[in-house]
């Protein structure tokens, strides 16, 4: 399974009448069991891009090649719940094959067991977060995007949350594109990351992970931090995801 | 209780408004409650009753379903609203009472007359409370359930659905006290039976005690559907809400 983009540009027409560019061409591929990361400054295009490759926007020039009947999970920037379901319908709702025993051990992972039953509205952000993500575990995708899930949450719950990322990831054969503006998520997270430019955003580099994710220790992450910075005149990429 | 307390004080007022003005004007509570009870064992009051409330099961279920759809395609394709909204207007500020003359006239004077003008007056208040509904629907769990590939029925169910149903007990509570009210009118201009109709009789016998016996155990039936039906339905669709402190 092989997700290929190709867009050659969006404009977007505002209501004063302009037009402004919000995409330059982005060209990129990903195949099954790779994590893929966009990583650029806020405001680049990134959510606009994760539309267009979701088919939530088609007015655009250029073209997406998904598998049709590939599977999606997804991870929006706010959790995207239904405030009038459980955790567990919500999660039951997007996947209606999801077996008993699966689900358990989602919550028993994401340490939602204690909230089944509860309504989003009762949650905190951080359990929110990971109710959306165990809804997108749950119905076993092909394709996994997560839009930056782990934006918002303090240090120690985002780290935790990001190790729960990987294992699920790990776990089965999955396409996975991870957008952030945190160099370190990316680093810990991606096989191979696509650097954005500033709005219109296009690819400024495009840098594989060499090291396989459950092999990368701490140094290993150093290493990887500080050869990115030397590679891509590190300030100004340092500067552009912080 | 305090409800309770709050009717016996009713009861208090009204007989002691009785005593001061005479019982021709406004009788006292029991002698408005015997003609009630004469009403009931000769089983008038149960067929008049039953034909108005059935008059307004009908034209209420009609009202509510057809400008439900009509309000929420509204809100949903601009075209249909363009094409809708002169049609609503003149709708909405048509009197009611033109309404059930023309079905009349139009129409006879037939049962589907009655209920159709009924019908029509509800009609455009329902339009507006759903479109406004669907308006307010929320786009991004509508891209969720697309992301999620709900099917439709299924997000429809789920996803819209809970999200419509404050309007729709909104729309439910205001169209029903609206069609309580036309109703009576409509009876007392054409139809032979229901409590419109038996108050019309007693305006022209000026047989106050009848008049205000049937409109009472009217008000009482109003007031028991709002109870058990309207007010747990609302409860319903608002329980995931958290409760205000």
């Amino acid at each position: 399974m092989r997700l290929e983009v190709d867009i050659t540009g969006k404009t977007f027409r505002s209501a004063a009448g302009g037009t402004h560019e919000v995409l330059a061409p982005v060209k990129f591929a990903l195949q099954s069991g790779e994590v893929g990361v966009l990583i650029g400054p806020s405001g680049c295009g990134k959510s606009t891009m994760l539309r267009i490759i979701l088919g939530l926007d088609h007015d655009f020039a250029g073209h997406i090649a998904r598998p049709p009947e590939a599977r999606i999970g997804m991870v929006f920037q706010e959790p995207r719940l239904l405030p009038w379901r459980s955790v567990e319908q919500n999660v039951r709702l997007a996947a209606p094959g999801v077996t008993d025993g699966k689900l358990s051990e989602l919550f028993r992972i994401l340490e939602l067991d204690a909230h089944r039953s509860h309504y989003p509205g009762e949650l905190s952000l951080g359990l929110a977060r990971r109710v959306a993500l165990a809804r997108a575990f749950a119905v076993e995708p092909d394709i996994l995007v997560l839009d930056e899930p782990l934006a918002s949450l303090d240090d120690a719950l985002a780290g935790r949350l990001r190790d729960e990322i990987a294992t699920l990831v790990a776990s089965r054969p999955v396409m996975t594109l991870l957008v952030t503006h945190s160099l370190d998520d990316a680093v810990r997270l991606g096989d191979r990351l696509f650097f954005l430019s500033p709005r219109p955003a296009r690819i400024v580099a495009e840098v594989p992970i060499g090291i396989p994710r459950d092999t990368r220790g701490e140094t290993e992450i150093a290493a990887i931090k500080a050869s990115l910075a030397q590679r891509t005149q590190g300030d100004r990429i340092e500067r552009d995801v912080s | 209780m305090l409800r309770l307390l709050s009717f016996a004080l009713f009861l208090v007022i009204w007989w002691i408004a009785a005593f001061l003005v005479g019982g021709a004007k406004l009788p006292s509570p029991p002698a408005v409650l015997q003609v009630m009870i004469a009403e009931a064992s000769s089983g008038a009051l149960f067929l008049h009753l039953g034909a108005t409330l059935a008059r307004v099961a009908l034209a209420f279920t009609l009202a509510m379903s057809l400008g439900s759809a009509i309000g929420y395609l509204m809100g949903r394709v601009k075209l249909a609203d363009r094409l809708g909204d002169p049609w609503l207007i003149l709708l909405l500020n048509l009197p009611a009472l033109v309404v059930i003359v023309l079905a009349y006239i139009w129409a006879g004077l037939t049962e589907a007359a009655a209920i159709a003008a009924i019908a029509i007056n509800k009609l455009p208040t329902a339009i507006v409370t759903m479109r406004e509904g669907t308006r307010a629907l929320d786009r991004s769990l509508d891209e969720m359930a697309s992301v999620f590939a709900m099917p439709r029925w299924r997000a429809f169910r789920h996803v819209v659905l809970p999200q419509l149903a404050p309007y729709i007990a909104a729309s439910a509570r205001s169209g029903l006290s609206l069609v309580w009210k036309i109703v009576l009118v409509a009876e007392l201009l054409g139809r032979p039976n229901g409590v419109g109709f038996e108050i019309g009789v007693a305006f022209q016998l000026f047989d106050t005690p009848r008049l205000l016996a049937y409109s009472l155990t009217f008000a009482a039936v109003v007031l028991v559907i709002e109870t058990l039906l309207v007010q747990p339905f609302e409860a319903r669709a608002n329980r995931w809400r958290p409760r205000a402190a």
